[in-house]
């Protein structure tokens, strides 16, 4: 484009010239409005013709015509040209259907950010004013109809691109309400809006929801839950809720597409489960790293829209920064672009948005990578018009280009795909929008110039691309000069010898010539003509292609993942010290055999028979390690600490399979973890038991057929003693406060245990009538003898049994009652002094408790201190002189009968799972070190392979950080090297996505 | 023999009639103390099979194999199955700084303002803290006591942990002063619920910068003799520039280590880094600088998840092997009673044993300019000891049944023995 360039709007009425199109600024009628000055109807009937078609992803038509009138289509193929009809030459053009974007808030108001963070002020209800439901986050009522109005600048941008529809929804809540399917049309928002409300939309994010509730990822899970039975209860119109639009709008909106934006690949099986419990299929709005569990994405059967902003290539120049970048992130930015083509390969429906692109103009560049990593070009066109117009429905009207639908295409100069292809023309119900006029006509080719006076004759030579031709003169050297088409008007400017002065021509690009005025080098007026003498017969050129380079997707996407599933072995290990903790007590010299995953015989001199044999001389076999208090592999957020009492969220919801400290626990023996919701209340979360079968999926990381369990908490942290100054609202502020808080919940429990069977079911109910019942059990944060009593007496007074109290530092003040009560204990091996209510802990305790008798479990609470468990039981040989076998069975046997888990594991016993460690040394002396690690029978850790897995890092890491690099230098831009982050929790992190620095070692119980 | 277990039975007796406000720091040395028929494990390698150690007012006299008999006046004791181990020095604490850590009247280690090296963490250490005597007991004799926050929060001081007052527990006064330099990890980058824009770069320019430019016109002020207005700061200082004190930077990459060494050398200073989670990387770099060590909490998750899964537990035998001087330390104060199992693990990986004992005692003498008095079993240095009935280092035998600081015999008791008598005698357990 000339430095000189007319004014777009000036430009463009040029550019209806060279068309001979005629398309503007009247608009079509519309019944309701009146018209100031003389009507203007037009049909606006135009046939394309001699163009190739492109019906769809499958159908392409040569030579074919295109009519449309009235903004809808009305033949394709060879239908005849109506007489009204204007007529447009489409000659080695073709057409395409215009995009359709499911992932829009295109003309919907701008949405505030949320406050975020566990620090901002306290609210306990919805700031929403209306007759609208409790929770702000669940914007149910929020019509994207009533709120849209169609916005010029962003809808240029869209169209610029290909768009041609969009489903726009406010992108803000966990429920956001309805989409309303718009083009982009510069038409009266009446008639853009093609289906006022096309879907209904969802998310985990609570936006800018200022309520407290809720906070963590389970948190928002659980409140969808809720709703759901909220609204199917509203249907009957129960009088105590009076009228609740949230509930009514969730209602009415069911029969829609539902559509649920996700952030990761994990929260795609999370949304599809509720969806499954309620019986709706969403469609996902996927995060962009779905391709790493593929299997599980066929599971949900949904359809899915996928993002197409790849990450960049990290700037790893300084290797001190890249240091701080993970494996898993620089792989993603490699495997990111084979998101389609993957979904491709498994033939689950997709369709592509534009939403996340930094610069929408990257839209088709997006799609090019996608297709170089594999994806075809039929379903990445399709995934563009005809995918999301089925998704939601709405092929009736968009996404291809069949008689009766809207007039919405594309007009190219080639293949779609092509990176030299050039969009020339947005047509949007059967307006014309001009994306660029450059190149309509190819003018590439050699001409014959004559300027007059003295008939001097030049070759002149237009080469580069149809759209910014380049001029060159040929003569003895070849001279570069410029030459710019504006329309219909051109310029041309080149020497006639090297470094002389220039000749200025200028002029109309005519039919058959080009013809106009100029000055020449002696400055005098001059007249010139150009004749079109051959055209160029090298065809644009093409980047190669290069064969595709990439690394394997790890099971789980970590450097320590597999690259493919472990299978289950039969192994014999032989010739070890056997820990049963059976009464056979420890077995030297003994061999265990392991079949199907399970302890099959435990003797001297077993047969190996197909078993793989592991040789266990000199090292001692335990049962794995099992830790009762756990908050490893959690996803955003281990407390919904924003209400004392959250029975209703589950951790089962966010089990977070891809957690390295899956396999850093299992190089120090551990094979079970019972997760648990934090202390920040008084009755916190349902609990998870997981076996650490490293790779599996959350579903499969579950111990299966294990008690369900719930946390409880007292104390400090759920009377908010260490939460700062602004905390000081929520009930309980005192240890008697929270007696109130677990008679109340548990009055109420019963109530609702007995209320009629109309009663609105209650989530949070549920769970303690599940207690009541003996069918949930209870494991209580706890540390001062008061508490401890106390809850005791809550349990007695409701006929309830207290399963465990963790913790419990001063378990050891009252193990007599726990002991009559039939309660077990979880503690730590020695901390204290970090708060007041830990100023009388010893360690001391278990071996206490354990002689008073009660079932006494030492876990860690701490991601680090979990690998070292059988250090931590070792010290109770220190303070208090317990055996070793009772020592080991402190992480082994007693938490799994704390767990209720203890007939399948716990033990070395024929028939129980082998769940089994070997150690290089006696497991409780600090020098012994796990040298496999086994979960039913798969080796999970193994030392010798965690060395190959080092080297694999190391060698993967430097062939992507010189690809990196060779990217940069390519000039590919980079994001900066970003420090990877791991999720940690312990129980007092308080409220949702916590991310830990690298360095942060505080434990704060 | 006789006078051995009548040792055992004045430490019984001392339990059950004590309670934590009548353990009493202990009376000088009186007659000489000759230990016999012991593993002696000197602390620097060297493991001495059924050895003699003889302490006379304080301080050892003698050490090895074929010690002269005992005079008649002293009192023996025959350790036959017993180690005996130097006393272990926690190299950075807080300890008697805070009692109660989420109690904020309980702590005194973090002063307001960014540059402080005159104040003095001596002066707050409470001796009467109950914390204290926990660590005793599992063989922690000397600590150095650190300020923390902001900067350059002050100078630290070594303690022997039995004394009446501050005073009387100095062992080096303020020895140290410490630097918290700024982190260059990059922000992270995930942008959740709380985005990290800040530039850690440009902070960490301006927060060294000012360090630097404040020791360069501490050295330059403390050049000139006189002046008009004198300034406690750059006073406070003035043992850095004559190598009397030393400054630990407390830092944990590449580039702060790197950052580290310069300040050592521009400013011609000893420098100590503290933290050190990655000095793996850069051992030889330290090496080659003389820049010591002191690594905090081998028992740490590894900083990448792409480490070795054991990589903190292995840094210790890096550094070892590449010849830089370190040593060993805990986080906070209650959990330095667990010192010596950090040394346990640095062992399994990696360490021998005796290497393990030294990070915890003579190279931590070493790091804190206390080695001519104490740090290992050698004659002329003072008599702290340990003696444990088996492997200190390892928790399933570290039993520690006498100590001695300055040939003093210490009280082993603590509020927890005391808790879980009263607690047997509630319940009638032995």
């Amino acid at each position: 484009m000339s430095k000189f360039s007319w004014p777009r709007k000036r430009l463009s009425r040029l550019c209806l010239l060279l068309g001979g199109l005629l398309a503007g600024s009247y608009a079509r009628a519309q019944e309701t409005f009146p018209v100031n000055g003389v009507a203007d109807n037009r049909e606006g009937c135009y046939a394309f013709v001699k163009a190739t078609i492109v019906k769809n992803a499958g159908t392409v038509l040569n030579n074919a015509t295109l009519v449309i009138r009235n903004g809808r289509i009305v033949s394709v193929g060879n239908g005849s040209v109506p007489k009204d009809a204007v007529v447009i030459d489409c000659e080695g053009k073709y057409i395409y259907p215009s995009f359709v974007d499911l992932y829009s808030d295109y003309g919907t108001p701008p949405v505030k950010k949320g406050p975020g963070g566990y620090r901002s002020e306290v609210q306990f209800l919805s700031a929403t004013k209306g007759a609208y439901g409790w929770n702000q986050a669940i914007k149910s009522e929020v019509n994207a109809a009533a709120v849209f109005t169609k916005d010029d600048t962003g809808a240029e941008t869209l169209r610029n691109v290909g768009f041609g529809t969009v489903l726009s929804h406010q992108q803000d809540g966990i429920a956001r309400g309805t989409g309303v399917l718009v083009t982009l049309a510069d038409e009266r928002d009446n008639k853009a809006m093609i289906k006022e409300k096309a879907s209904a939309q969802y998310s985990f994010d609570k936006g800018s929801s200022t309520q407290n509730y809720p906070s963590s990822l389970m948190g928002s899970i659980a409140l969808l839950r809720q709703t759901y039975l909220d609204a199917q209860w509203y249907q009957s119109h129960p009088a105590k809720e009076g009228t609740n639009l949230s509930l009514q709008a969730w209602n009415d909106n069911r029969a829609l597409p539902q559509i649920f934006e996700v952030s990761d690949k994990w929260d795609v099986l999370r949304a599809d489960k509720i969806g499954d419990e309620f019986g709706v299929q969403y469609i996902i709005k996927a995060s962009g790293n779905e391709y790493q569990r593929m299997p599980e994405m066929i599971a949900t059967k949904a359809s899915f829209i996928l993002p197409l902003n790849f990450p960049q290539p990290i700037d790893v120049e300084d290797p001190n920064d890249a240091r701080f970048v993970a494996l898993s992130e620089m792989k993603h930015w490699e495997l990111a672009p084979t998101e389609a083509a993957a979904f491709e390969k498994a033939n689950i429906p997709f369709c592509f948005t534009a939403a996340g692109l930094k610069d929408v103009k990257q839209l088709l560049a997006a799609v090019r990578k996608s297709i170089e990593y594999g994806l075809s070009e039929q379903k990445a066109l399709d995934a563009l018009t005809l995918a999301p117009a089925r998704i939601i429905k709405a092929d009736d009207q968009v996404g291809s280009l069949e008689p009766g639908k809207l007039a919405n295409f594309l007009l190219t100069s080639g293949t779609i795909f092509n990176e030299n292809t050039v969009l020339f023309q947005n047509w949007i119900q059967g307006k014309k929008y001009v994306v660029k006029d450059e190149g309509w006509k190819d003018v590439r080719g050699t001409y014959t110039l004559t300027v007059n006076p003295g008939n001097a004759k030049y070759t002149l030579q237009l080469k580069g691309t149809a759209a910014t031709p380049a001029l060159s003169l040929i003569q003895q050297d070849t001279l570069t000069g410029t030459v710019t088409i504006n329309g219909q008007l051109v310029k041309l400017a080149f020497p006639l010898k090297k470094g002389g002065a220039q000749l200025r021509l200028s002029g109309v690009a005519g039919a058959t010539e080009w013809t106009g005025t100029g000055v020449d080098t002696s400055g005098k007026w001059v007249k010139w003509s150009a004749v079109f003498s051959a055209a160029n017969n090298k065809p644009d050129s093409v980047k190669p292609k290069t064969a595709l380079q990439i690394g394997n997707v790890y099971f789980p996407f970590n450097g320590y993942g597999w690259e493919s599933l472990p299978k289950q072995q039969d192994l014999l290990i032989k010739n070890a010290t056997v820990w049963t903790n059976e009464q056979e007590g420890k077995l030297e010299n003994t061999d265990v055999l392991v079949r199907n995953g399970k302890i099959a015989q435990i003797g001297k001199n077993l047969p190996a028979g197909n078993a793989r044999v592991i040789d266990g001389t000199g090292k001692h076999l335990t049962p794995g390690i099992i830790d009762e208090h756990s908050h490893i592999a959690i996803s955003k957020g281990v407390n919904e600490g924003t209400q004392s009492v959250t029975s209703e969220v589950r951790i089962a919801d966010v089990v977070n399979p891809d957690d390295v400290n899956i396999y850093r626990q299992l190089s120090g023996g551990v094979t079970a973890s019972h997760l648990l919701h934090g202390s920040a209340n008084t009755i916190g979360g349902q609990s998870q038991l997981i076996k650490l079968r490293w790779g599996a999926d959350a579903e499969e990381l579950k111990f299966a057929g294990a008690d369900p369990f719930i946390k409880f908490a007292l104390g400090e942290n759920v009377k908010q003693s260490n939460w700062g100054e602004r905390q000081r609202e929520r009930f309980p502020q005192t240890r008697m406060g929270v007696e109130q808080v677990l008679t109340d919940a548990f009055t109420r429990a019963r109530d609702y245990e007995k209320a009629g069977p109309n009663k609105r079911r209650d989530l949070e109910l549920d769970a303690l009538v599940e207690i009541l019942n003996s069918k949930r059990f209870i494991t209580c944060h706890s540390y001062v003898q008061s508490e401890i009593n106390m809850l005791l007496h809550v349990a007695d007074t409701f006929h309830f049994r207290v399963n465990t109290f963790t913790h419990i530092l001063e378990g050891y003040k009252v193990a007599d009652k726990m002991k009559q009560h039939g309660a077990g204990a979880g503690t730590f091996a020695d901390w204290w002094a970090y708060k007041m209510e830990v100023q009388d802990a010893i360690p001391y305790n278990a071996t206490i408790m354990q002689r008073v008798g009660v079932n006494v479990a030492i876990n860690s609470d701490d991601a680090e201190m979990a690998r070292r468990l059988n250090q931590e039981a070792a010290k109770s040989i220190k303070y208090g002189d317990m055996t070793e076998e009772e020592a080991l069975k402190l992480v082994t046997l007693n938490p799994a009968k704390l767990l209720h888990v203890d007939a399948h594991v716990g033990s070395i016993k024929a028939g129980k799972d082998a769940d089994l460690v070997l150690w290089s040394d006696n497991p409780l002396s600090i020098y012994a070190k796990a040298d496999k690690t086994l979960v039913d029978g798969i080796v999970y850790f193994d030392r010798e392979k965690d060395l190959e897995l080092r080297q694999r890092i190391s060698a993967e890491r430097n062939r992507l950080v010189q690809k990196m690099l060779g990217e940069k230098k390519k000039g590919t831009p980079t994001q900066k090297a970003a420090a990877t982050m791991e999720e940690m929790y312990h129980c007092e992190d308080l409220q949702g996505g916590h991310q830990q620095r690298l360095t942060d070692g505080n434990n704060e119980l | 023999m006789k006078r051995i277990i009548l040792t055992y039975i004045t430490a019984l007796s001392c339990m059950a009639a004590f309670a934590q406000e009548t353990i009493y720091p202990a009376p000088p040395q009186g007659k000489t103390i000759y230990l016999i028929n012991a593993t002696i494990h000197v602390g620097n390698g060297q493991v001495i099979e059924n050895g003699a150690l003889t302490f006379t007012n304080g301080k050892i006299t003698a050490v090895g194999n074929n010690l002269p008999a005992p005079a008649a006046d002293g009192t023996i004791m025959d350790l036959k199955g017993n180690h005996v181990y130097p006393g272990v020095i926690a190299p950075l604490s807080n300890l008697g700084l805070t009692e109660v850590e989420a109690v904020r009247a309980t702590n005194d280690f973090h002063e307001v303002g960014e540059i402080n090296p005159s104040v003095r963490s001596l002066v707050a250490y409470n001796t009467d803290s109950k914390v204290i005597n926990t660590l005793r007991s599992n063989g922690i004799l000397l600590a150095q006591v650190t300020p923390e926050g902001g900067l350059i929060p002050g100078t630290s001081s070594v303690v022997q942990l039995d004394a009446w007052n501050w005073e009387d527990a100095a062992y080096k006064k303020d020895g140290a002063i410490h630097f918290y330099m700024p982190s260059l990890l990059p922000p992270p980058s995930t942008p959740g619920r709380f985005p990290v824009t800040k530039d850690v770069v440009a902070e960490f320019a301006e927060k060294t910068g000012q360090v630097r430019t404040f020791l360069r016109e501490a050295k330059a002020y403390l050049q000139e003799d006189k002046h008009n207005e004198v300034n406690l700061k750059f006073e406070a200082v003035r043992k850095l520039f004559t190598k009397e004190q030393k400054l630990f930077i407390h830092c944990n990459f590449v580039k702060e280590m790197l950052v580290a060494v310069d300040f050592a050398k521009e400013f011609g200073i000893d420098v100590v880094i503290a933290g050190g989670a990655d000095s793996w990387i850069i051992a030889d770099v330290l090496k080659q600088n003389n820049i010591a060590v002191v690594l905090i909490q081998p028992h740490s998750l590894p900083v990448l998840q792409d480490d070795d899964v054991d990589q903190p537990y292995k840094t210790a035998a890096q550094l070892q092997q590449a010849g830089v001087l370190y040593c060993l330390s805990n986080e906070g104060f209650w959990q330095q009673r667990n010192l010596p199992f950090e040394a346990g693990t640095a062992s399994t990986y990696g360490l021998t044993k005796e290497q393990a004992l030294s990070a915890v005692t003579l190279n931590t003498a070493r790091i804190l300019g206390i080695d001519k008095s104490t740090g290992s079993l050698e004659t002329g240095k003072d008599a702290n000891i340990v003696i444990s009935t088996g492997d200190l280092l390892d928790m399933r035998s570290s039993v520690v049944t006498h100590a001695f600081i300055q040939g003093r015999e210490i009280n082993l008791n603590n509020k927890h023995k005391q808790l879980y008598e009263r607690y047997k005698y509630k319940y009638g357990l032995k």
